[in-house]
This record gives structure tokens, C-alpha cells and sequence, in this order.
């Protein structure tokens, strides 16, 4: 194999527009190898598009060199431009296109002509499976199939090097699977694939990987080498009686543990030393308990190079009383949908849908993109009025009281909807504000959250310009300044850090122990494995409900004895599809 | 080799552009509902030709003098006149607006007139909220009481000649109709909205969509990439235009007496300037409410109010006068105001020819300054 790009001591700076400049890419040096897919992995900000920017020549170094084939991509760009297919975020397609208009413009732009063209766009539409849909406007596609026809635009031209900037961000597991192979098959044709993401789980499938944060490399190898310092430091507890939560928490107060999280039913660790297992007896996890090693994860690896993620209480949990429900309503049904059915013209996007959610219980709503499972969510916290059915919370209707629903549930948006202008103090003000806090309350609150989540030193920055992880927490905080028994997350950890997603979660966690009650819609398998039940929502239907434990076993089989999340997300999707 | 231009990639762009512009509704909205509109706004609703005007009368003399001036104002055709009876209703109509003025004819009426020259024996009243239709109105019972004593006179042989006898001819636009002279400007603001505005939001959405990071990521040259920014929206400007022409001559009678060709080329030199003005602000701010609105302030409302559309530059103040030296369709609505109504005065043609080409280097210049081939 021979070197395909080479970056050394790579730094890029940008001048913001009052003054100060802020580093995008701080002294890398990384090499990629000819025929390889390379995965360029981290949290939104780490420097992943910016690292591809580089490459594709649209950015100039601020110091530092990079070589693409031998050429400066800034100086040598229209010669390299040939060789380079770049796909920017969002796919770069014009949806007031169609499929072949797409095609075509792009075809024309990149010299592919005659004979050539018509031969390409055959293997290209057979190859994404958009043969049927030439005629169709972009904008009309789903999720998946834009980031097909992005890709297939991006490969025409046949180019040696391809650049793919988060292909499978907001895309659901089936779609990125199917990515997957596509890019596989062109990295085994001798194209050089470089992918970033966002997601750990789906790199680990490259042939090698860069691990960024901040604007850094902290690892570089294949997977598994970058797995294997992990080797002995994983572990389950199986069999817990009790709340897994507390066990979670205890675990994360141990001194040799570094990170934990709740799969299922077990609660999974990691530790500073191989072989160093914390006293089972100390957490209190049941008799029947035990500690079982397990694979690593690159996670595992990431987590612990940022120096790992102990969050065992949650200071916020501990600022709020426990709930008390009153007595007319029913602690097994806090939330509760009764054949929930909304129609947008004669499109039925939730479909008779029925559940009802116990007090303090955490609720995942997955489903793959357009499956209905925003609809119901909104239905359910009062944004959408239902078609037919009922949205109940705390026994009452949304349909016909929805403001005194509302001062019961805090909401917390895909991508936190804050005021970007108003101050992070300014956001909390309003927040607190609209929710009827006054006076001194409303001051010992703000108070209080500033203290939970650490805003002190963010009080007077603008919330547009604030880091992701810090954007999270601040919308926490303005989501539950009213003690809500209810929380809704939509999507809340959209592009965070792992770091930042553990100390969200042992929030989330700690707020479930005093018994509010949380509703979540998620991308991520993981996270959905730290529900208690998990409705999955497919083409506006609940095609399964249950623990992630019951979904994982309802899919067992002789070929995969033991399926994780995803595997279990696909079939039933796929089975739901064969009726 | 991707450095030299290419025709077919210039053309597949083109081609894009066009359908997007076709099956966006907004685009055709602008480029020709729009104008439509604005051309009957400017063509009826704007009139600041002399109409006429009510105006109550409220007589207390009952000589013959009196009612035969009353009869002189009701012979009036910009006059319409409604007697009123009493004081207290005159102020009342007067302050709910029914009436632009009032007329009174105190009952030393006749006493006035026989004793002097009949000065301050009629009193008009006028509403100063509105000082336009105020001046209006006094000029015009001003103009009737004259010619009223000059009759008067006549009839009890008092003989008066008149020094100047005057004859009014207005060339170019004889009836003086204020749409003729308003339409042609309108045509400018028209090519400023879809020039500018609409150029404006084309490569900030663009940036927006992220697609023009997938575009700058292909062999395109800069070249290719503003003539297809450029071209689609000419001729559609172009289309729009011809489309106000035809309104205007068939619909709303317009006298159209130049040629086409000077009219094609006056517009192809005043479209340099707004497309370079909206591409340039598009490519600045990279955010299409941004570019609109800026050319909205920027390039639009300077065109109407500066522009010599509605507001002559003659009665402007000196610093005005100057700023207007930059505003591009101030040329271009002088050129169609000449071309319209006289047909072709090449001293003025070329004048503003010059003008707006020297207007169409600098924004085109610029233009080409800020955009780059990359994102930095």
C-alpha cells in the first residue's frame, strides 16, 4: 500500500468576526493509506470537517502541509479537483432537482460525458437503488435515499480519493448500513474513503481511525489495536435486583472506575486497570449479581483518553423533591396514548398508536427517519393536535386543556432551542420567566441551576456561540427551571461528545430515582439501552414495545445468538416490512 | 486543464439555474406578478395629476353678487362643490375629512366688494394635515376668483387688458398625465426587484443548502460560476420587462415613441449594475434574509425615492442631488422616461449610458473581487 494523503504538524485557524480567533486543528499529522477507509471520528467541533475541508482544497493551511497524491489540494485544486469526490454536510444536492437532473448537472460539471456517462449513471442508479425514482425531486427523497443520490453524485467521475463529511448523521440504522456496504465495495475497487462521524459505533467498522477532540488526533490505528488497550477493563454486572440505577451510580463512585453506563438490564463499566474489578459488594446490586468481562468498545477507548467520565450523582437530581403524584392520578400511567392517530392530508403519520408510561419510568420512542416517531412525540407533549385518539399526561387531555398540561412537562428540543442572541444569564431569565417564576424564587433557582450545570464563567456569552456540550446543559437547566414531573428530550444528545452525553444521562438517570417521569427519542442504539421500555415506531405503527432486553431476545437467532440493539432495530423494521 | 472555461459546464449551470428559478414559486412570483403589480399601483394609485377636489361652500351674503360668484364655482370642473348650512357643520365635515376645503362667503360679501377691491371678502379654508391638497385648493379658488373680478369687471365696462396672454403646451406629454412619466420609472424599480433582489438570494442559498461547497468541491471556474448567476437572471429580467412594456402600451395606453434596441441596450447596461449589486450582497453575507434585506435598503428604496421616479431630482437638496449621482436607476429612468415620451435624445442617452457603465464596472468589479474559488 502507498501513501494517498499525508498531513504534517496541520494547523488551521479562523478569525471570528469580533477579533478573537479560535483553532480548528491544532499541529495533526496523520497518514492514510491508498485502498483504505479511513474514519475520522469525534464530536461536532473536534475538527473533522474542517480536517476534509483541507483535503478537498477548499481551506488553506494556517500551518503546517498537507498532501493529496503527491499535491498541495489549496495550490494544486484544479488539477486535484478531478480526482477528489467531496460530499459536504446535508449531501450538496439541489432539491428542486430531480434524481437525474441532479446527476446530469453534476455529470456536466465533472467531464463525464457520452458513452462514459450513460454507462456510469446504469451502475450508479443500480448501485443506490434509485433506478425507479429518476423523476423524483430530491427534496421528495427520504433521508437515506438523499444521502444515496449524494453519493452517487459525489462518485461520478470515478474519483480516486472520496471525502464523505457525516453521510450518516441524522440517518437511521437501516440507511447507514446500507451506506455502509456501498462504501465498502468502492474502498475494495482501490478508492481511498475518508468518513466522519459522529457516532463510535459506526467506526468501528473502517480499516483505520482517527479519534479527534478539539481539534486534535488522540488515537490513530485500526480498530481493533485502538480497542485492545481497553482489553480486561470492560465489564458487565449481570443479574442486578434492585434499581440498575443505583447500582450505576454506586459503580461510578468506585475509585477504579471510569466509566459507566446501563445496558439493558446489566450496567456496563470500565476500569483504570485490567483486571481491577470493583467489590460487587459495595454496590448492593443483589446476591445474584455478578461481573462478567465483556468486549471493548471504541468508546471505551475514547472515554478513557479524555480522561474518563465519572458522573455519579446528579446535582441536578438532588435540587429537586421527590414527585409526588396527587392522588387522582394513576402512577402506572403518567403518559398515556390511546389509539393516538394523526393524518396530514391522507397521509397517515401516526397510526392508532397506544401505550402508557409508570411513574419515573424512562421511555425511548425510536424508529427510523419519517416513521412517525417525531409526530407521536409531539402529539404527546401538546406541539400537535392528534387526528384522532388521546394524548393524555397526568391523566389530562392535551386536546383540551393543553397550557395546564404544559406547566407540568419540561421540553428540551433536537438541537436545544435557545435564544443564540440572549445571554446564557438572559436564557435562564426568559426561561425561567415563561414558566411563572418571580421574585426571589426565580432568582434561588437560577441560582441553583448555575450551580448544577457549572455556567458560572458562560453567564455573559451569547448561548449561539457556546460549546455543544455547554449548549446541552444550559438547555437542561431552562427545560426543568418549573420542577416538571414530566421531561420530554427530543433527540438531546444530537453531535455531543461522549464525555458530555454521560453527565446528561446520570442527570437523566438521577431525575428518574425521585420519580419524574422521561420521554426520549433517540438515533443513538446506546441510549436507547438506558430505557426501561422502548417503543419503535415504524411507518406511523408500534411494531414493538418492551424492555431493550425483551426486543433484543425477541430476535434471536441460530445466526446471531447474541444481537445487540441495532441488529434487534433492523429486524423487527425489516420483518415489519415483509408483512 | 480544468482551468479554461467550459461552454458545457457554463450551460449545465445555466440550466440548473433555470429550473430552479421555474419551479420556484417565489421566483416567478417576483419576476412577474409582481411587476404587474406595481405597474397598476404606479399607474392608478399614484396620481399626482390635478383631480377634483370636494369642497363645501358656505354662503352668508344673499346680493346677486354672491350667488353669481357661487354659480362661476360651480362651473368649475375641479371643483366640486357642497353647499353647507350652518358654521358648526363646516368644522365637523372638515375634521371627518369629507371635505379638502371650504369656501366662505361672509355676509360683508357684497359691502367689500362694492367698497374696495373686494379684498377679504372671501375666506378659504383649507387642511394643512395635508399640504399638497392644500395648496391645491387655494390655488385653484384663487385662480377662479381672479378671473371672476376680471369678468365682473368686464361686464361694468370697466376695460382691462391683460399684459401677457398665456397659453399652456406641454411637449412630450401634452394631456400631462402622470402615469406617463410614472410608468417608465416604474420599469426601473421593476428591473431593481428582480435585478437585485432576487440575484440577491440566489448564491446565499446556496451557501445556505451547502450546496455551494459541493459545487466549489467540482472543476467549475469562477467564470462559469458567475455567468451562471448572471445570465438565467438577465433574461429573465429582460423577460420581465418586455412583459411591463406591453402592459403599459396595451393596457394603460403609454405612448411608447423609441426604438427597442436602444431601450434593450439601456436596460442591458442598468442590469449590469443590479445583478452586480445582488450578487455581490449575496456573496458577501452568505444569508439570503441578509441579502434581501439589505438590497430591499440599499438598492430598492434609493431607486423609488432617489431614482427621479416619483420625486423630481431638480426640487431635491444639494446633498440629496449628489447622493443620487451614484444611484443607478436614476440614469436608467431618465433614459426610459426619454425613450417612452420622446423617442431618442442622444445627448441624454449617452450621458446615461456612461454612467451606468461606469455603475456596472464597479459592481461587477467588485463582485468578482469577493468571490473565490474557495471557502476561505
Amino acid at each position: 500500500m502507498s501513501v494517498a494523503i499525508e498531513a504534517q504538524n496541520l494547523t488551521k485557524q479562523f478569525q471570528g468576526q469580533t477579533g478573537q480567533s479560535t483553532i480548528a486543528l491544532n499541529g495533526i499529522s496523520v497518514v492514510v493509506q491508498h485502498g483504505s477507509i479511513t474514519g475520522l471520528v469525534g464530536p461536532d467541533g473536534a475538527g473533522k470537517t474542517t480536517l476534509l475541508r483541507l483535503m478537498a482544497g477548499l481551506l488553506q493551511p494556517t500551518i503546517g502541509n498537507i498532501r493529496v497524491l503527491g499535491m498541495e489540494p489549496f495550490k494544486d485544486g484544479d488539477q486535484l479537483r478531478i480526482d477528489i469526490g467531496y460530499m459536504p454536510q446535508k449531501f450538496g444536492l439541489y432539491e428542486d432537482l430531480s434524481v437525474i437532473e441532479n446527476l446530469n448537472l453534476y455529470a456536466d460539471l465533472r467531464n463525464v460525458l457520452g458513452t462514459e456517462r450513460e454507462r456510469l449513471f446504469a451502475q450508479l442508479l443500480a448501485f443506490t437503488d434509485l433506478a425507479r425514482f429518476t423523476k423524483r425531486y430530491a427534496g421528495k427523497l427520504s433521508g437515506g435515499m438523499k444521502q444515496k443520490l449524494g453519493l452517487a453524485c459525489t462518485l461520478l467521475g470515478t474519483p480516486k480519493i472520496l471525502l464523505l463529511d457525516e453521510p450518516g448523521v441524522g440517518v437511521d440504522p437501516i440507511s447507514r448500513r446500507e451506506l455502509w456496504r456501498m462504501v465498502r465495495e468502492l474502498a475494495g475497487g482501490g478508492m481511498t474513503v475518508l468518513w466522519s462521524t459522529s457516532y463510535l459505533d459506526e467506526a468501528e467498522l473502517c480499516d483505520s481511525v482517527c479519534l479527534m477532540s478539539q481539534g486534535q488526533i488522540v488515537a490513530n490505528d485500526t480498530p481493533s489495536a485502538i480497542k485492545s488497550i481497553m482489553q480486561g477493563r470492560c465489564l458487565h454486572i449481570t443479574n442486578i435486583g434492585g434499581n440498575r440505577r443505583n447500582v450505576l451510580m454506586r459503580a461510578l463512585q468506585a475509585p477504579e472506575v471510569i466509566d459507566g453506563v446501563i445496558q439493558g438490564a446489566n450496567v456496563r463499566l470500565v476500569t483504570s486497570i485490567a483486571g481491577q474489578h470493583p467489590n460487587l459488594a459495595s454496590l448492593n446490586a443483589g446476591h445474584a449479581s455478578k461481573l462478567v468481562e465483556t468486549e471493548p468498545r471504541l468508546e471505551d477507548t475514547f472515554i478513557s483518553l479524555l480522561g474518563g467520565a465519572q458522573y455519579a450523582e446528579s446535582a441536578l437530581a438532588a435540587t429537586i423533591p421527590d414527585v409526588v403524584l396527587p392522588s387522582s392520578v394513576d402512577p402506572n400511567s403518567v403518559i398515556e396514548a390511546r389509539q393516538l392517530t394523526k393524518k396530514f392530508g391522507d397521509f397517515t403519520a401516526t397510526d392508532c398508536v397506544s401505550f402508557s408510561v409508570k411513574k419515573g419510568e424512562i421511555f425511548g420512542l425510536l424508529g427510523p427517519n419519517g416513521a412517525g416517531k417525531s409526530t407521536t412525540f409531539k402529539m404527546k407533549c401538546g406541539l400537535l393536535k392528534p387526528t384522532s385518539g388521546q394524548a393524555l399526561v397526568m391523566g389530562i387531555d392535551l386536546k383540551k386543556s393543553p397550557s395546564e398540561a404544559r406547566q407540568r412537562l419540561g421540553y428540551m428540543a433536537q438541537k436545544f432551542s435557545l435564544y443564540g442572541q440572549l445571554s446564557v444569564k438572559n436564557n435562564l431569565i426568559f426561561f425561567s420567566g415563561i414558566y411563572g417564576l418571580t421574585g426571589d424564587r426565580q432568582k434561588n433557582k437560577i441560582q441553583q441551576m448555575i450551580d448544577v450545570f457549572a455556567l458560572g464563567p458562560f453567564l455573559d456569552m451569547y448561548s449561539g456561540q457556546l460549546p455543544l456540550g455547554i449548549k446541552q446543559r444550559l438547555a437542561l437547566a431552562c427545560a426543568m427551571m418549573h420542577n416538571p414531573e414530566l421531561l420530554f428530550l427530543d433527540e438531546p444528545t444530537s453531535g455531543v461528545d461522549p464525555i458530555a452525553r454521560r453527565e446528561f444521562w446520570s442527570h437523566i438517570n438521577g431525575l428518574a430515582n425521585k420519580g419524574v417521569t422521561i420521554m426520549v427519542t433517540t438515533h443513538f442504539m446506546d441510549e436507547a439501552e438506558y430505557c426501561d421500555r422502548i417503543a419503535l415506531v415504524y411507518r406511523g405503527r408500534l411494531i414493538a414495545l418492551g424492555t431493550p432486553d425483551d426486543l433484543k431476545k425477541s430476535v434471536i437467532s441460530n445466526d446471531n445468538p447474541n444481537p445487540t440493539m441495532e441488529d434487534a432495530f433492523i429486524k423487527l423494521v425489516k420483518g415489519a416490512d415483509d408483512e | 486543464m480544468s482551468k479554461e472555461f467550459s461552454i458545457r459546464r457554463l450551460r449545465a449551470l445555466c440550466k440548473k439555474e433555470m429550473f430552479q428559478i421555474v419551479r420556484d414559486p417565489s421566483s416567478i412570483m417576483i419576476a412577474f406578478i409582481l411587476p404587474v403589480i406595481l405597474l397598476f399601483m404606479m399607474g392608478y394609485a399614484i396620481n399626482l395629476d390635478t383631480s377634483v377636489i370636494r369642497v363645501g361652500i358656505l354662503v352668508q351674503d344673499n346680493g346677486s353678487s354672491a350667488q353669481n360668484f357661487v354659480r362661476t364655482l360651480q362651473a368649475s370642473p375641479t371643483i366640486d362643490l357642497h353647499p353647507i348650512l350652518a358654521q358648526e357643520d363646516l368644522l365637523a365635515e372638515m375634521s371627518n375629512k369629507k371635505l379638502r376645503g371650504a369656501i366662505v362667503i361672509q355676509n360683508d360679501f357684497s359691502t367689500k366688494l362694492l367698497q374696495g377691491n373686494g379684498e377679504g371678502a372671501v375666506q378659504v379654508i383649507t387642511d394643512g394635515a395635508e399640504p399638497n391638497t392644500a395648496n391645491f385648493v387655494t390655488a385653484y379658488i384663487n385662480g377662479i376668483w381672479q378671473s371672476w373680478r376680471m369678468a365682473e369687471k368686464m361686464e361694468k365696462g370697466v376695460v382691462q387688458t391683460t399684459p401677457i396672454d398665456v397659453r399652456i403646451r406641454s411637449w412630450y406629454n401634452p394631456s400631462t398625465i402622470s402615469r406617463n412619466f410614472l410608468i417608465p420609472g416604474t420599469i426601473a424599480i421593476v428591473l431593481t426587484v428582480i435585478g437585485a433582489m432576487l440575484t440577491s438570494m440566489v448564491v446565499a442559498r446556496e451557501w445556505e443548502r451547502g450546496t455551494m461547497e459541493a459545487l466549489l468541491a467540482t472543476p467549475i471556474t469562477k467564470l462559469e460560476l458567475l455567468l451562471s448567476k448572471t445570465i438565467p437572471y438577465y433574461i429573465l429580467s429582460l423577460v420581465a420587462m418586455f412583459l411591463c412594456l406591453i402592459v403599459a402600451v396595451t393596457i394603460m395606453d403609454v405612448p411608447f415613441r423609441g426604438s427597442l434596441m436602444v431601450l434593450w441596450a439601456t436596460s442591458t447596461l442598468f442590469l449590469g449594475c443590479a445583478l452586480g449589486l445582488g450578487l455581490f450582497l449575496s456573496t458577501a453575507t452568505r444569508s439570503q434574509f441578509n441579502a434581501a434585506s439589505i438590497t430591499l435598503i440599499a438598492g430598492f428604496l434609493p431607486s423609488m425615492i432617489m431614482g427621479g421616479i416619483v420625486f423630481e431630482i431638480q426640487s431635491m437638496s444639494g446633498a440629496l442631488k449628489l447622493i443620487t449621482l451614484i444611484i443607478p436607476a436614476r440614469y436608467y429612468a431618465n433614459s426610459l422616461q426619454t425613450i417612452f415620451q420622446t423617442g431618442s435624445v442622444p445627448s441624454i442617452l449617452w450621458t446615461n449610458a456612461m454612467a451606468l457603465t461606469l455603475l456596472m464596472v464597479f459592481w461587477l468589479a467588485l463582485t468578482a473581487k469577493k468571490t473565490k474559488r474557495t471557502l476561505e
